[in-house]
């Protein structure tokens, strides 16, 4: 097996750039924009409890003015006067290590997360699709920089000796043991991953690389450090198994935008909106799966909570979220379609007070199917496919306006006809005498000198049970236009008035 | 064709033949397109040998202008609706004007599974029959555009024939004297008397159409 670990050296720092720039719809360049707008200010994340602030991570920017990780806030604002300090939210960090797995799920089935700032997946399974490895490397490397993660890459026989490289050197990529083992001898102690009480006692030792620890003898080893750290060594070597819990995607995709402003229109809430779409379609693409229905909640000003998980009630003064449900007849997964579909929705909703933050769910996902398609088809290139005009002519026209007819065996014309969304079949065809093509929606009176009756009757007579009692003799009439109706004349009456129910068209 | 021998100084005779067909004021009799024959028969052998194409034509919008319901107007449709909904291509039925009553459509041939209403008013069926007609994977769009303008009128005819999809239009008998962008016209009067009003590729015949509307009583 071959082991690719994909290392995020500043996963929280990311995470806040991308919330930030997120909320830029002007930009034509995401990834420039991204970059320059996280390089131009200052900011740095902050920890730690209230009496003892210190940094966690600064961007380039500040760290070019001397702010530095774990330094005390204090001092950071002595140093430069005026930064950016953002509180740091671990339950973040995690959302977005989960949303990398599930990206990573993609390229290989396999995936695990190490420790909190790598990922790992097994690529020599997943070579065969996506080519040699410069080839996979590149489509990781593009995929992590479009989505905006600073990244290293390195990958060796062993999940945790991959993760020791690339933490090392970014880009190596070995595939024999005897590499392996030399390039992790020249790997600093400090850099092993080992406990730090290990760390320190080694660093005292005189142990600066782990060449010197490897040419130790294990007995002695052994002896002073318990069997964990050889353990350690061996698993990072390949010479112990390495079993490790693999990452299985969730069942319901959930995503939130937080946004920094208000925002009361509908045009400013299409790009947030964009992420999150393409967010679903990557979690999709990344199970093979489609989506049928989701729901895009605006989250109104005076939100308490942040919690995802916790259903929100709306207590005094605060509105309830809008939501915006999009449902498709079938699955679907194309980003541009799904977007498509999100906007339309969106813009015949109103919005009854500013949004301040955005969630994307989606609890059914059934597995997609794409459309089959012939291969000698003639229909003219830009053709859609019937699935998208029917979702597009429902998002328009509301979920009810796309219907399918069905007879239904009941003798009575007004109820011998059923609405449904879609026929998954062909209905079985109803024995009937001649029936009018259209139907009147109810009975009105047909007023002509000179009818000529065509056929008839037939007598229908039913319905007693639920109140719509029908008493009635129907006959094919022919006008003095020459048109062909379908009337009735009360039971038994030979000479009553004519009632008009429907035309041969 | 003789050449005046004043003109035949310089040139050849092929050359001034070339210059005459340049000439805009020269009127050719076969300007139309010939249109190529269609395999979509109407179902009524009088009305195929009238029309150019020998059927319905395959992409494009046809008018058909009724008098009154009742007419026979739908069941002139129904075996192409039959024919392309048996061949699993959607039908797209947009704002009809009554209650569509499947079994007597179904007893026509037409496959409800692959028929489609849809419920819109004035602004938005007009939208949703040229969005039909532009997606190029049905096979039939009927629609009721009583009040379009020839500006509407001509936007669905530009969408059949983007979509290469069949259209109809069905419309008032007092939109006749109107121009109409729709390369086929019918009109059918009480009687019923149908008749072809306009025809690309041909001279409308002067004389009705024997029509018999085909209802099994």
């Amino acid at each position: 097996m071959l082991w690719a670990c994909i290392l995020l050296p500043q996963l929280a720092l990311d995470a806040v750039c991308r919330k930030r720039n997120g909320e830029q719809p002007m930009c034509m360049d995401a990834q420039v924009s991204r970059e320059a707008g996280c390089r131009e200010r200052p900011l740095a994340l902050v920890t730690g409890p209230a009496q003892r602030r210190v940094l966690l991570d600064a961007n380039a920017a500040a760290r070019a003015a001397g702010l530095v990780p774990g330094q005390p806030l204090l001092a950071a604002q002595a140093l430069l006067q005026n930064f950016l300090a953002i509180d740091h939210d671990p339950r973040e960090d995690e959302r977005l290590r989960r949303f990398l797995a599930a990206w990573a799920y993609r390229y290989s089935s396999m995936v695990s997360l190490e420790g909190d700032d790598a990922i790992l997946l097994e690529v020599e399974g997943s070579l065969g699709l996506f080519g040699p490895w410069p080839r996979l490397e590149r489509m990781l490397r593009e995929d992590l920089r479009e989505m905006g993660f600073q990244h290293r890459i390195a990958m060796a026989p062993t999940p945790l000796g991959a993760c020791l490289l690339a933490a090392a050197q970014d880009g190596l990529a070995l595939t024999g043991s005897t590499h392996l083992h030399h390039a992790l001898g020249r790997i600093p102690v400090t850099l092993a991953r080992l406990s730090d009480d290990h760390t320190t006692a080694l660093a005292a030792m005189g142990l600066r690389r782990l060449r010197q620890l490897f040419a130790l003898p294990r007995a002695g080893l052994a002896r002073r450090f318990g069997p964990s750290l050889l353990e350690h060594l061996d698993r990072m070597r390949g010479d112990h198994p390495d079993p490790r819990e693999l990452y299985r995607p969730p069942d319901i995709f959930e995503e939130r935008i937080e946004l920094n402003y208000e925002v009361s229109y509908h045009p400013a809430l299409l790009f947030p909106i964009r992420r999150l779409v393409n967010d679903l379609a990557t979690y999709l693409s990344g199970r093979d799966g489609g989506v049928q229905r989701f729901v895009i909640a605006l989250e109104h000003e005076q939100h308490s909570g942040v919690d995802i998980e916790t259903t929100r009630t709306p207590t005094d003064g605060q509105l309830p979220d809008t939501e915006i449900v999009v449902g498709l007849l079938s699955a679907e997964r194309d980003p541009a379609r799904l977007f498509d579909l999100a906007r339309s929705r969106l813009e015949r909703s109103s919005i009854p007070a500013p949004v301040r933050a955005l969630r994307l769910v989606a609890r059914e996902l059934p597995p997609f199917v794409p459309a089959g398609r012939d291969l000698f088809d003639e229909r003219p290139a830009q053709a859609m496919p019937w699935a998208a005009l029917r979702e597009r002519l429902r998002a328009r026209l509301g979920e009810d306006a796309l219907y399918q007819l069905a007879g239904h065996p009941d003798p009575r014309p007004e109820q011998a006809l059923r609405r449904s969304p879609q026929l998954s079949k062909e209905p079985a065809p109803l024995l009937l005498p001649p029936r009018p093509t259209w139907l009147l929606p109810r009975p009105m009176p047909l007023r002509d000198h000179s009818l000529q009756i065509l056929a008839g009757p037939e007598r229908i007579e039913s319905g007693w049970w639920d109140g719509g009692d029908v008493r009635r003799d129907y006959y094919v009439v022919q006008t003095s236009l020459g048109q062909r109706a379908w009337a009735f004349r009360p039971a038994g009456v030979s000479d009553g008035a004519w009632m008009l129910h429907g035309w041969f068209a | 064709m003789s050449v005046p021998a004043a003109a035949s100084c310089d040139t050849s005779p092929a050359m001034r033949v070339a210059t005459l067909l340049r000439d805009p004021r020269l009127w050719r009799g076969q300007g139309a397109p010939v249109a190529p024959p269609s395999n979509r028969p109407t179902g009524c052998a009088a009305l195929d040998e009238v029309l150019p194409a020998g059927g319905w034509p395959e992409a494009a919008l046809v008018e058909i202008l009724f008098s009154a319901d009742g007419l026979g107007e739908l069941s002139l449709l129904l075996p192409v609706l039959a024919a392309l909904s048996s061949a699993e291509k959607p039908v797209v039925v947009v704002a009809p004007p009554y209650r569509a009553y499947a079994p007597a459509w179904q007893r026509a041939g037409v496959r409800l599974s692959h028929l489609h209403l849809v419920e819109a008013n004035g602004k938005d069926a007009l939208w949703a029959m040229e969005q039909a007609l532009r997606a190029g994977c049905c096979g039939a769009v009927l629609g009721w555009p009583m009040q379009a303008d020839d500006n509407a009128l001509r936007r669905l005819q530009v969408a059949a024939e983007t979509g290469q999809t069949l259209g109809f239009a069905f419309r008032p008998m007092s939109a006749q004297n109107n121009p109409s962008p729709a390369p086929l016209r019918l009109t059918l009067r009480d009687g019923p008397e149908l008749r072809v009003l306009k025809c690309r590729g041909a001279l409308p015949p002067a004389r009705a159409i024997p029509f018999r509307p085909i209802q099994r009583h």
